[in-house]
């Protein structure tokens, strides 16, 4: 490409543009102050012939910046899709027009936005460079699962069968997980009404005879290096020895334990041989081998059975797992079915407080009831032990009656999914303190009562190099689910995806199909490391962060923040980029205090020459300007769609797209005060538990950030409300235009800012 | 359209000097109309009716529903049986059901048949009178023979239970079934929206149990003045005689002042066919109904 | 032993069993899913409240609770409205169950007495079997005059007769009640035939039932 760089204005009139605004007036501006080199105008910009006339500028005429003041950069990308240029919008469009009355009242601020929209445009692409593309890429194609379960083989072999080289690791000397323990598994196919082969001998052929699919069993991830594409992962051996794979992307399927028993002695767990959890039955069922199912402490067919439902889960008190692991409702039903199914005489009951059986589990349930199996709706307080016998002591809800009983031989304890997740990385010292009492307390608990305990939450399962910690950043309750509307397999280490009950609790069924989702996601992650783009949500960027290490101040504040663990440190201590790893949200770049950090295509100037662009007029021309920065994931949407909508807001507002709450420099805001705007609005997403945040941990930092605006403020005399942080989602199309008006309103209120024409 | 014929089955309520007796009264002079001809099926027996349950049994209660389907199916054979009481129908179409489903009982129930000498060869339909009016001729045919449109008289069509459910007249809806309203409309009234149109009269319990009863009677009845409406209108002999005669014993206890007419859609319809009021045996009304009356030729 | 005592005995250890050998539509005691839509469906589950309201009186009979199930006034409260059935998402004959609950106990002797419905129940029955046709006026004077045991009670029947005076007067008047009733009435040609058939009904559903048990 030319070095030489050439600037080029286009303005359509098209949409109503033409109508509404005065094209000649923005034409000139694009030259005069925008200092744009080539400026036209077309009718209808976005079709064969508008299209063509800026690629034969591009061709023949040698324009490398190009502008175009039309409609939303959402809309028409095919259109103007130039790769090898920096293009930039003005948005007069839904941005200007369709938010403003067709009125001769409304005209001038009509106008006066549009104006502005040109010069910010016009200043932005001057700012800017085409993105040149990652150059430290790298092109390997294994997949490495970590998990031989049902997860991990269903990913081996779906990977395998799209074509990629597949390293699977399991710690144990076999494939098959949990499933390979259980007798029977919950149906899958038509009528749903009995337990059915579990099916891990056939998946377990399939990955052994698959030549694509490498298997390390007794194996465990030393060291994992490198980012996507570029993976070096050191595998410890059953030898003893070390072997190094090249591995392009990971999917880490390490599964779950069972919530441990031992913590619930008030359920008769560790007290009698004959209170199992569900594990336990499952191991009685396979001794028995499809003979009577006997009792543990006399070795008698079983005549009663109860299952508890819910044991240590759902629990409100914070004492066991708050949540519900969705699979142990249907577990029960069908380990009843055990019983029932080799003999109807036995009874079996399942107490519980919801039955949750989604699906075709509603089919399995009533299967269930058909055969025989009692339900009966109540909340086990406990669970004494007598001899060979058992009383559940339970508080009927139906008969509300808070001293029924149940005398059973063998009680069943539901207890659920807890992740193999391994070390939780954010954990903070406290926390870390308790977490090592509860884990000797439950070592003492097992030794006590002879049943075996949980697997440790201190041993890494990656042993990721990366300088955030060993393992990917978990979420709630220890799961590594991601964001659960927009992309559930994303872990915040890109081109690692987790799969199955480490990723939130989930039954066989749904675990295979996750498994399948992470291939596809692992697939695409080595392929896009390769090509050296962006993953979700800016799928396709090629632009990345690059810094001016001259300037740099080795304060670690990107190192740090950015949610993706991108960022290394080298021996001299500087910060280190990963470019495959990075996810481009610019958080890195709106923490650097000394502002060395930048995009090509987006850079603390690209925004700020905008800011500076904007032509604020005087304190008395009661024309307040309003500075909004708008998450472009959920906010600049918003907006847009408000305007398809045709919902008018104030013509005081001049609004800036950025990728992410997180990239919000500081600088920014004292600019626009300084420079004389009278309010300043951040819209970015959701953050903190439930967050929205397209970045995960992008709008929170950012937030944080930004708390720290009040004493610039202060200093410069101003009230806290000229600052406004919103929460917005990508639905608040109505709530948005609204809020805007009021705080306009509010901001004509509190009078202009004094800050005007320094 | 041609002569339709039916099997019917009148009910005990209905007959001459019953407390229906008004009903069958209108339903005559509605065929009239219409030109239906129904055979009374010869030597016909009670139902059972939903209370006999208590004492009956179940094969009992089929049996006696039997003997009426083979009754019919000998003497009027290829006519469906159509009653008018909602509980009889409602009985008889769930003996067949059940009677259909298991062979056991189709066994049991021949049996004892034999007793009386009979025997269920091909089991007939069984139909309710609306479901006639609705099925095979249709609201628009039905509007065909309006002479004197009900104008300007407000009705609240009270479905309640059992021409509703389980069965129901197909295609309606068991929370808020059309067919009535339609039928109001159809013959120039206005039928009033109210909340209680299917609120149960408390059947038979408004003999054992009348406190519960009235208290629902009483809600059904609030609920049509409240919303406007002058008369009430019911396909059903009993929810009829239910919402009508209590309304003495509801005024003295909650102190209200109920006083509001109780219809069949029959007698609406023979009033907007052009026929008297004694053709509607509107003379067999606990509560008259005036307004009525005045429009009737 | 009485009736009640043999099946007692029988399925001494599950009632469940024994409601779906011995009660019409049984078999669906255990298909219910505890929703409460039948409970909250019932009208007359309201003025005020039945003692055990269908989705609890399931939970009873799988909770083995048979003396306070066949003994309840609750099931004599349903007014066969049909309400619940059409609600159901297990789609229960919940009518049907409590109907058969209640004919059960009143089979076995063990229905609450002075139970107003089961008397009238009792009582509407064997008007209607009598000549094959209901009359409705024995039918009132006996459910006034008459107490649940079937014993004439005049007192009683005096006062119950007097509240419902008004309704008969009225009645009379619109034609609707025939005071000639009393002298035969509305009936049956063929009673004989009627009485050998449910005779016969009779000995072949006992039959069935003690196959079962
Ligand atoms: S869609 Fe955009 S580019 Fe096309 S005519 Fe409309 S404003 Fe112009
Ligand atoms: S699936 Fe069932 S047993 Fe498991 S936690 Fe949820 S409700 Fe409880
Ligand atoms: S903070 Fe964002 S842009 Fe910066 S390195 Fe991390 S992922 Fe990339
Ligand atoms: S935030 Fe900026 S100054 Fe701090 S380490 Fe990173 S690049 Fe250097
Ligand atoms: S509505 Fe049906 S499933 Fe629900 S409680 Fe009643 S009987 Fe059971
Ligand atoms: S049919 Fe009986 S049990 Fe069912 S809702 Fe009506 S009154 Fe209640």
């Amino acid at each position: 490409m030319a070095e030489e760089k050439k600037f080029a204005a286009y303005i359509c009139k098209g949409c109503g543009l033409g109508e509404r605004l005065d094209a000649d007036k923005l034409a000139g501006i694009a030259q005069k102050e925008g200092k744009m080199q080539v400026v036209k105008q077309h009718d209808f910009l976005c079709n064969a012939d508008g299209v063509a006339m800026i690629k034969n500028d591009i061709a023949n005429e040698g324009v490398t910046h190009i502008m175009i003041g039309a409609c939303s950069r959402r809309a028409k990308t095919e259109a103007f899709y130039f790769p090898n240029n920096a293009v930039t919008r003005a948005n007069l469009r839904e941005g200007v027009i369709w938010i403003r009355p067709d009125t001769e009242e409304a005209r001038e601020t009509t106008q006066d936005m549009a104006e502005d929209y040109i010069r910010m445009g016009c200043a932005e692409v001057k700012a800017m460079t085409a993105p040149g593309g990652n150059v430290n890429t790298g092109s390997n194609r294994t997949l490495l699962v970590v998990g031989g379960g049902v997860t991990g083989m269903t990913a081996a072999l779906e990977a395998s069968k799209t074509g990629y080289p597949v390293v699977l690791v399991e710690k144990t000397g076999a494939l098959g997980g949990w499933a390979a323990k259980l007798w029977k598994r919950i149906p899958v196919h038509e009528p749903f009404k009995a337990p059915a082969d579990t099916g891990v001998s056939d998946l377990v052929a399939q990955v052994e005879a698959d030549p694509s699919i490498k298997v390390y069993l007794n194996s465990t991830i030393a060291k994992t290096d490198g980012a996507p594409g570029r993976f070096v992962v050191e595998i410890a051996t059953e030898s003893g020895g070390i072997n190094t794979e090249d591995i392009g992307s990971i999917i880490q399927a390490t599964g779950f334990e069972l919530y441990d028993a031992n913590k619930l002695p008030h359920l008769g767990y560790g007290k009698s041989p004959n209170v199992v959890d569900q594990a336990g039955l499952e191991a009685l069922a396979k001794a028995a081998n499809g003979g009577p199912i006997l009792r543990p402490s006399d070795g008698k067919p079983v005549t009663s059975v109860a299952f508890v439902q819910c044991a240590g889960q759902r629990d409100p008190s914070g004492e066991h797992l708050p949540y519900c692991s969705g699979y142990c409702c249907n577990a029960s039903i069908k380990q009843a079915m055990y019983f029932k199914d080799g003999n109807p005489a036995i009874d079996t009951t399942v107490i519980y407080t919801d039955l949750r059986t989604p699906g075709n589990g509603e089919d399995f349930y009533r299967s269930a009831q058909e055969k025989g199996v009692i339900f009966t709706k109540g909340k086990v307080g406990s669970v004494a032990a007598n001899g060979n016998n058992c009383t559940v002591n339970f508080h009927d809800l139906i008969l509300d009656d808070q001293n029924a009983q149940i005398e059973a031989d063998l009680v069943v304890l539901a207890t659920g999914q807890v992740p193999n997740s391994g070390v939780n990385i954010d954990m903070t010292a406290e926390e870390k303190a308790d977490d090592d009492a509860a884990e000797a307390a439950a070592t003492e608990a097992s030794a006590a009562s002879g049943q075996p305990m949980q697997f440790s939450k201190k041993v890494s399962v990656l042993n990721l190099s990366y300088r955030q910690g060993t393992d990917v950043p978990q979420f709630k309750w220890g799961f590594t689910d991601s964001h659960f509307i927009c992309f559930p397999y994303e872990t915040r280490r890109t081109g690692i995806y987790t799969a199955g009950p480490v990723r939130r609790p989930m039954d066989m069924v749904q675990a295979r199909e996750d498994a399948t989702g992470a291939a596809l996601k692992a697939i695409q992650a080595l392929e896009n490391a390769q090509l050296g783009r962006a993953a979700h949500p800016r799928s396709g960027d090629l632009s990345f962060p690059k810094v001016r290490l001259e300037g740099c101040t080795q304060c670690k504040r990107c190192t740090v923040e950015c949610p993706f663990g991108a960022i290394d440190e080298d021996e001299r201590r500087f910060p280190l980029f990963n470019e495959s790893r990075c996810r481009r949200c610019g958080t890195c770049m709106g923490a650097c205090p000394v502002r060395v950090i930048s995009f090509e295509n987006y850079s603390v100037d690209t925004v700020g020459s905008q800011i500076k662009a904007v032509d604020i007029p005087d304190e008395f021309s009661e024309k307040p300007r309003i500075l909004i920065l708008a998450c472009e994931n959920d906010a600049y949407p918003a907006l847009d769609m408000a305007a398809m909508k045709r919902n008018e807001y104030s013509a005081f507002v001049r609004v800036i797209p950025v990728r992410c709450l997180g990239s919000v420099n500081t600088i920014w805001i004292t600019d626009a005060l300084n420079a004389g705007y009278d309010g300043v609005m951040l819209m970015g997403c959701k953050h903190g538990e439930e967050y929205q945040c397209h970045f995960v941990k992008g709008s929170e930092l950012g937030r944080y950030r930004l708390s720290k605006v009040g004493d610039t403020l202060k200093n410069m005399n101003l009230e806290t409300e000229r600052v406004k942080d919103l929460e917005v989602a990508i639905t608040d199309i109505d709530n948005l235009p609204r809020i805007i008006n009021e705080y306009a309103q509010q901001i004509v209120d509190m009078g202009m800012s004094p800050f005007k024409g320094f | 359209m041609a002569k339709k014929q039916y099997a019917f089955y009148p009910g005990c309520s209905s007959q001459k000097g019953a407390s229906a007796s008004n009903y069958l009264t209108s339903v005559e002079s509605m065929c009239k109309t219409l030109d239906i001809q129904l055979t009374e099926i010869p030597d016909w027996n009670c139902c059972g009716a939903s209370i006999g349950y208590g004492e009956a049994g179940e094969l009992p209660r089929h049996v006696m529903n039997a003997r009426n389907f083979a009754l019919a199916e000998t003497n009027l054979p290829g006519q469906d049986i159509v009653a008018t009481c909602a509980a009889c129908w409602l009985g008889a179409k769930e003996s067949k059901e059940r009677i259909e489903h298991s062979s056991l009982l189709l066994a049991d129930t021949q049996e004892a048949l034999k007793e009386a000498g009979l025997q269920i060869k091909v089991m007939p339909e069984i139909r309710h009178m609306a479901e006639v009016l609705v099925e095979d001729f249709g609201f628009e045919e039905l509007g065909k023979h309006v002479k004197n449109p009900l104008k300007g008289l407000k009705f609240a069509g009270y479905v309640g239970c059992q021409t509703n459910r389980p069965f129901g007249i197909a295609g309606e809806n068991f929370e808020n079934p059309m067919y009535l309203d339609k039928i109001i409309e159809t013959m120039g009234g206005e039928a009033v929206p109210y909340d209680q149109k299917v609120t149960c009269c408390g059947g038979a319990l408004a003999f054992s149990e009348p406190e519960k009863a009235q208290a629902q009677i009483k809600d059904i009845v609030e609920s049509a003045y409240d919303n406007g409406a002058e008369m009430i209108v019911t396909p059903c002999p009993l929810c009829q005689a239910n919402v009508e005669i209590y309304q003495g014993h509801i005024n003295n206890k909650y102190n209200t002042k109920f006083n509001i007419p109780v219809l069949y859609y029959s007698q609406l319809m023979t009033i907007a066919y052009g026929g008297s009021a004694k053709d509607a045996g509107l003379n067999g009304q606990v509560i008259r109904a005036p307004k009525l009356e005045a429009i009737a030729k | 032993m009485s009736a009640n005592q043999q099946m007692a005995a029988k399925y001494k250890n599950s009632f469940l069993k024994e409601v779906e050998d011995q009660v019409e539509m049984g078999e669906w005691v255990k298909m219910c899913m505890q929703c409460g839509v039948c409970s909250g469906s019932c009208p007359t589950n309201f003025h005020p409240g039945w003692e055990h309201p269908p989705q609890e009186i399931f939970m009873m009979i799988r909770a083995g609770k048979r003396e306070e199930v066949l003994t309840s006034p609750s099931m004599w409260m349903c007014t066969s409205c049909y309400n619940c059935i059409v609600r159901c998402p297990r789609k229960l004959p919940i009518t049907h169950i409590m109907h058969g609950l209640a004919n059960y106990a009143h089979r076995l002797g063990v229905a609450p007495k002075g139970q107003p419905t089961r008397a009238f129940s009792k009582l509407f029955w064997n008007n209607a079997i009598a000549t094959g046709r209901v009359n409705e006026l024995k039918l009132s004077i006996g459910l006034y005059f008459k107490d649940a045991e079937g014993k004439i009670n005049i007192g009683q029947g005096i006062k119950q007769g007097l509240a419902m005076q008004k309704v008969a007067l009225g009645l009379l008047k619109a034609k609707r009640l025939n005071p000639f009733e009393i002298f035969g009435g509305h009936k049956c040609k063929d009673q004989k035939g009627i009485h050998a058939m449910l005779k016969k009904a009779r000995e072949l559903e006992e039959k069935r039932k003690a196959i079962k048990a």
